[in-house]
């Protein structure tokens, strides 16, 4: 396997921007109003869950790959993994309710040791499960046969992929990471995922490679399927365009850039209260690799934590419970919003 | 330092509205229509306006559209490439011109 180029984590640099309140005293300097305000000016109430249809595991932050606009500030230097008590009280809680998504993520969260126990037990319980996969994983040795397991169990890939072009690919995910992305999307596929017919879903996740935002949905879908196929053979599901959060490594670049007030502001002038209804933390539960409860995996990396941990949460509990918001929160509901 | 150009200048481009609005708001809603996703994508579209911003050298354009470009989903190459179309066109238009200068000199010389 040719090696990425790495870098250091925040965590590893002690740098201020790897406490989460830096990072929530930084946002809330910048001019222009809160989110709350923004919520309330437009004529919306302050934001409620409304039930849980997705169980998102964050397995750990151990990972393989050093993105610069990681909001995990992931990568090998991390030592966060779940242990095995919350792994079993998360599936306690699956057990106990219907909720119909099982969603695993990181870090890299095949290098959690009993990823895959995870994914056999959740398809044991007939949930829908989803492996939030950087790609490159499928590099390592010991992972080499991942798309096989993940094909057997039906699990669902979200594979993540900035952009169809190398250069900017490697320069926000680690150089080599485009050509390592591409060789394993080519393994996807020759285990049948992506491939009609199969019922195998292959979804690719972009986000800006910048401080912009995410092209269309639906139009970019259509200029990638034409551009994979025709440049690598390659098939895929569907696209899914996310707008980078300013908080933890890409907070850092936004600094560091010179971009920061400039892109808080066009994050806050896309406000589209449209998207509030559509919000990933309205239907989705986020568990910490130490059992701690969030409303988003975001939330979960600014430690805004619900009251509860995976020990003592029931569904009953978490129905309706106020969502945590700041003004990280406009990057989900800019323009045509971003889940 | 001063400048005729200044960047500030683009966030305020509707104060150019204040004292025609109703030219102002026929050029926007045309301008708005022009740039929606029609037989040209809307990412086509900001390639072309990238490339006659170069031609037209407008500062304000190039940084919009840029921005423009990356956010509807091209990248730095087809820019570049955009850009090159828009430099072909006016290298070329230049030398068609010889045409007329090579007639004009077969004209008075012996």
């Amino acid at each position: 396997m040719s090696s990425l180029r790495l870098i250091p984590t925040l965590q590893k640099r002690e740098h201020p921007l790897s406490s989460p309140d830096r990072q929530k005293q930084l946002l809330d300097a910048l001019p222009g109003p809160s989110f709350e305000e923004t919520v309330a000016a437009a004529g919306r109430s302050p934001l409620t869950a409304g039930g849980i249809e997705v169980l998102q595991v964050n397995v750990g932050k151990r990972c393989n790959q050093t993105c610069r606009h990681c909001h995990v500030d992931a990568g090998p230097d991390r030592t966060e993994v779940m242990p095995e008590e919350v792994v079993e009280a998360c599936f306690r809680l699956l057990e106990e309710s219907d909720i119909p998504t099982f969603d695993i993520t990181g870090g890299a969260p095949e290098l959690h040791p009993r990823f895959r126990q995870m994914v056999v037990r959740a398809r044991a319980l007939n949930r829908r499960v989803k492996d939030r996969c950087n790609l490159t994983v499928v590099a390592l040795p010991a992972h080499a046969d991942l798309p096989e397991f993940l094909a057997e169990h039906q699990v669902e890939v979200v594979a993540s992929l900035p952009s169809v072009n190398t250069q900017q690919t490697d320069a926000q995910r680690g150089e080599g990471v485009f050509d390592q992305s591409i060789a394993a999307l080519k393994r996807f596929n020759e285990a049948g995922y992506g491939r009609e017919g199969t019922g195998l879903v292959l979804n690719l996740v972009t986000n800006p490679t910048g401080a912009f935002l995410p092209a269309d949905q639906a139009a970019l879908e259509r200029d990638w399927k034409i551009q994979m196929k025709r440049r690598f053979g390659i098939e895929f599901n569907r696209l899914h365009t996310l707008t980078n959060m300013p908080i933890s490594r890409y907070l850092d670049w936004l600094v560091e850039s010179g971009n920061l007030e400039a892109y808080q502001r066009r994050l806050t002038e896309a406000f589209n209260p449209l998207t509030l209804d559509g919000v990933m933390c309205r239907t989705l539960l986020s568990v910490g690799w130490d059992g701690r409860l969030y409303d988003c995996d975001f939330n979960q990396m600014l430690e805004s934590a619900l009251p509860w941990t995976i020990f003592d949460a029931t569904p009953e509990r978490l129905a309706s419970r106020p969502v945590a918001t700041g003004r990280h929160c406009f990057g989900c509901t800019a323009g045509a919003g971003s889940t | 330092m001063e400048s005729y150009y200044d960047p500030k200048h683009l966030p305020r481009f509707a104060e150019i509205g204040k004292d025609a609005p109703e030219l102002w708001k026929k050029f926007l809603d045309w301008y708005t229509a022009v740039f929606a996703d029609g037989a040209l994508s809307e990412r086509e579209k900001a390639l072309i306006a990238l490339a006659v911003a170069h031609t037209v050298q407008c500062p304000y354009c190039i940084d919009a559209y840029s921005t423009a470009c990356l956010e509807k989903g091209s990248d730095l190459t087809q820019m570049t490439e955009a850009i090159h179309v828009a430099a072909a066109i006016r290298g070329g238009s230049s030398l068609v011109h010889g045409v007329q200068m090579r007639d004009h000199v077969h004209a008075i010389s012996m």
